[in-house]
């Protein structure tokens, strides 16, 4: 039992541990935590194969990029899992049954063929870069899938954004700048018109005219705020209509 | 080594002109969109007038021998540009009074058509799965862009979810042959099989990856999506994703049967007999009980991949050339069924039912004659061209030895006569419930034409087309 076997081991164990906890949690962030737990581990089992980058780009990638948004997206939506999951135990027999039987199939077909015959791969010599190694060949020979692969990552960004873009929101906002600018020729129109008797003369006493005066004032330099123009006019004509009587 | 891409000119151009009326489509201000619509046409034909300048007249291996350039690619690819200028004539109409109205529709069609390009000239399991993906996640997009009506989300989740599926099949298979050969590349594989036996995880990956064809053709027991995806999604879409994807695929299959495989026929030929004759058997029989007129034309569709597969299954090039002349006339039926479905439509109402068309010979003569003239087609009835496919998709399965397999496919095609005659008869000799005149815009009276003609030309004289398709496999 070397140190690299037991490593092996105790990492395959946390793979299959946190592959089995992401599909018999409960709770949602549990599971995708536990999926997080089981790259982690597959990242490590892929350092023991001397894919030092792989392993990184997937703890970067995966976990740092994908898991994230999944963490985003579990926390964020109010999903009630636990009407999702009713029906979980009545078809687990059924499951248990199909998962047994697809899992005999491929190990037995692998098993009975592969292990045993081919020998370990040879252990590359100290100056190994995966990096290089994957740099030279990624950019000579297998360009054109490198180029696919880009143009699919830009396909994936065209179709999220055309299905879920709703365009800008339209929002009336205030410019507080624009409004102290503003000048009161533009706010205020001063009308001139005749007054006529009020129309609850009948109801009101008279008052005296010099009680009128002063709450035209305090009128005008309430339209001073920010009003459209026809709505100050009408609040023009509505308050010297009422006024004059 | 600088590596000659001129012979990528066509996937390049292709790329380039998508990004650029990306960018255009950004700045544009027109709501309707007719700047991306003319001048994806545009990207369209001169790809394709490319790809006829540059028709390679032998095989060559390419780029690490991951690019095969030859004459299958080369007509697959010029076929496929065309079913998509078609396709986007019968989408403008559709999507415009549905406010689908956004400039990514056509664009997706682009890519989705630089995916079919690199699935076709695939010379290894990496550039075919690629090819596959790109093509597949511009499907998904296209078939969710209607994203306010429920049964679109719908259709786009299933086959979205049913599609990674299967894609993560055909790389689990990929992943067993990897393992077992040790190559990836086609013509490696096919020395591996040659000069060792195909042992048992080498069977085991191929299952896999038969798995995964089945499933992008919709033939049976992978048909789950069919019916539900063709019904849900904008018609439009549905034309294009029943035409020219096929066509693709079935340059998938062949680069995997016919280049990679062809040492292990007796794995792979007993899986797609089961494939055929289970998917005419089902595609018929179901369809007979359809109302609905996009279900009816997707189960006729399962039914006609079941016919597509006999050819194929005898691994013979004679039986891949019958294929080919299949594939690329139904895809212009189809086509063409559908199209019809969106010259029917009125405003945003789709024709959804059988009913829908009774009377329309009288009222609207020239369309009930066009749509009659696809529908006759896809029956089998001479003299169109569904005739001369069938006749050489039998004749393939008679020569390989298989006559069992020609009877009951002849039987199968004599059950799915009765469905394609109802919709004839409701057309023509039923009387009409209310009386509308179809009015439709010249881009769609086109392209209904184009199709129908194109059937009736063809049906007439096959002759080209059928030397075109043998041409093809010659380097089998």
């Amino acid at each position: 039992m070397t140190v690299e076997s037991i490593v092996f081991y105790v990492f395959a164990t946390l793979t299959v541990v946190g592959a089995l906890g992401v599909i018999s949690m409960k709770n949602a962030v549990q599971a995708v935590l536990c999926l997080v737990l089981t790259f982690f581990s597959a990242a490590a089992l892929w350092m023991l194969l001397e894919a030092e980058f792989l392993a990184v780009t997937l703890v970067l990638v995966y976990v740092g990029a994908v898991m994230v948004l999944f963490l985003f997206v579990v926390m964020m939506l109010d999903v009630d899992y636990a009407s999702l999951r009713a029906g979980f135990s009545k078809y687990l027999p059924l499951g248990v049954i199909t998962a047994l039987a697809l899992f005999g199939a491929i190990y037995w077909v692998i098993r009975s063929q592969v292990l045993g015959e081919i020998p370990e791969p040879a252990k590359n010599s100290a100056d190994y870069s995966n990096v290089t190694v994957l740099g030279r060949l990624l950019y000579t020979d297998y360009f054109y899938a490198f180029e696919i692969a880009g143009v699919i990552l830009l396909v994936a960004i065209i179709a999220a954004i055309s299905l879920t873009f709703r365009g800008r929101r339209e929002r009336r906002g205030q410019s507080v700048p624009l409004q102290h600018q503003t000048m009161r020729e533009e706010r205020l129109k001063i009308v001139s018109m005749e007054s006529g008797r009020r129309q609850d003369a009948h109801l009101k006493p008279k008052k005296t005219s010099s009680k009128k005066e002063a709450p035209k004032d305090g009128v005008a330099k309430k339209s001073s705020s920010k009003k459209e123009p026809s709505k100050n006019k009408q609040d023009e004509a509505e308050k010297s209509e009422g006024k004059g009587s | 080594m600088p590596y000659n891409l001129m012979h990528l000119l066509p996937e390049i151009f292709l790329l380039t002109a998508g990004c650029v009326i990306l960018l255009v489509d950004v700045f544009s201000k027109d709501l309707d969109r007719n700047l991306t619509y003319r001048l994806t046409q545009l990207a369209l034909l001169a790809t394709a007038i490319i790809c006829m300048v540059q028709f390679p007249s032998v095989q060559y291996h390419l780029y690490e021998r991951h690019f095969i350039l030859d004459p299958m690619a080369g007509i697959i690819k010029i076929s496929v540009i065309f079913l998509a200028m078609l396709a986007l004539l019968f989408a403008r109409p559709y999507i415009l009074p549905r406010r689908i109205l956004r400039g990514e529709y056509y664009l997706l069609h682009l890519f989705a058509v630089l995916g079919m390009m690199v699935l076709v000239s695939g010379g290894s399991l990496l550039t075919l799965y690629l090819g596959l993906e790109l093509l597949s996640l511009s499907l998904y997009a296209l078939v969710a862009m209607q994203r306010h009506s429920y049964r679109a989300a719908e259709a786009a989740v299933k086959y979205f979810v049913m599609g990674a599926i299967a894609s993560g099949f055909l790389l689990y298979g990929m992943s067993l042959v990897y393992g077992v050969t040790q190559h990836i590349h086609l013509t490696d594989i096919a020395n591996y099989i040659a000069t060792n036996d195909a042992s048992l995880t080498l069977r085991f990956g191929l299952v896999f990856i038969v798995v995964a064809i089945g499933f992008k053709f919709g033939a049976v027991p992978f048909q789950m999506w069919v019916p539900d995806v063709y019904d849900g999604a904008p018609t439009s879409t549905t034309a294009f994703l029943s035409s020219a994807p096929k066509v693709a695929a079935f340059g998938f299959m062949v680069r995997i049967f016919a280049y990679g495989f062809i040492g292990a026929l007796v794995d792979w030929q007993g899986l797609l007999i089961i494939l055929a004759c289970l998917s005419m058997l089902i595609g018929n029989i179901v369809a007979l009980v359809q109302n609905n007129l996009k279900r009816l034309l997707a189960y006729s569709a399962i039914a006609h991949m079941g016919y597509f597969l006999l050819g194929a299954l005898t691994g013979t090039s004679e039986g891949f050339a019958a294929s080919f002349f299949y594939i690329l006339a139904y895809s212009i039926m189809s086509l063409g069924g559908f199209g019809c479905l969106i010259y029917l439509g009125k405003g945003v109402e789709d024709v959804k039912n059988l009913d829908q068309l009774k009377g329309l010979g009288r009222s609207n003569p020239w369309g009930g004659l066009l749509i009659s003239v696809l529908f006759l087609s896809m029956a089998g009835l001479p003299p169109f061209i569904g005739f001369w496919a069938k006749l050489e998709v039998f004749l393939a399965v008679l020569n390989a030895g298989f006559v069992w397999l020609a009877v009951f496919a002849a039987v199968m095609s004599i059950i799915g006569l009765f469905y394609y005659l109802k919709v004839v008869k409701v057309i023509f000799f039923d009387e009409s419930e209310k009386e509308e005149k179809i009015v439709a815009v010249r881009g769609l009276r086109l392209g209904l034409g184009i199709t129908s003609l194109s059937v009736v030309a063809l049906g007439l004289f096959p002759g080209k087309l059928m030397q075109l398709c043998a041409q093809a496999f010659e380097y089998l």
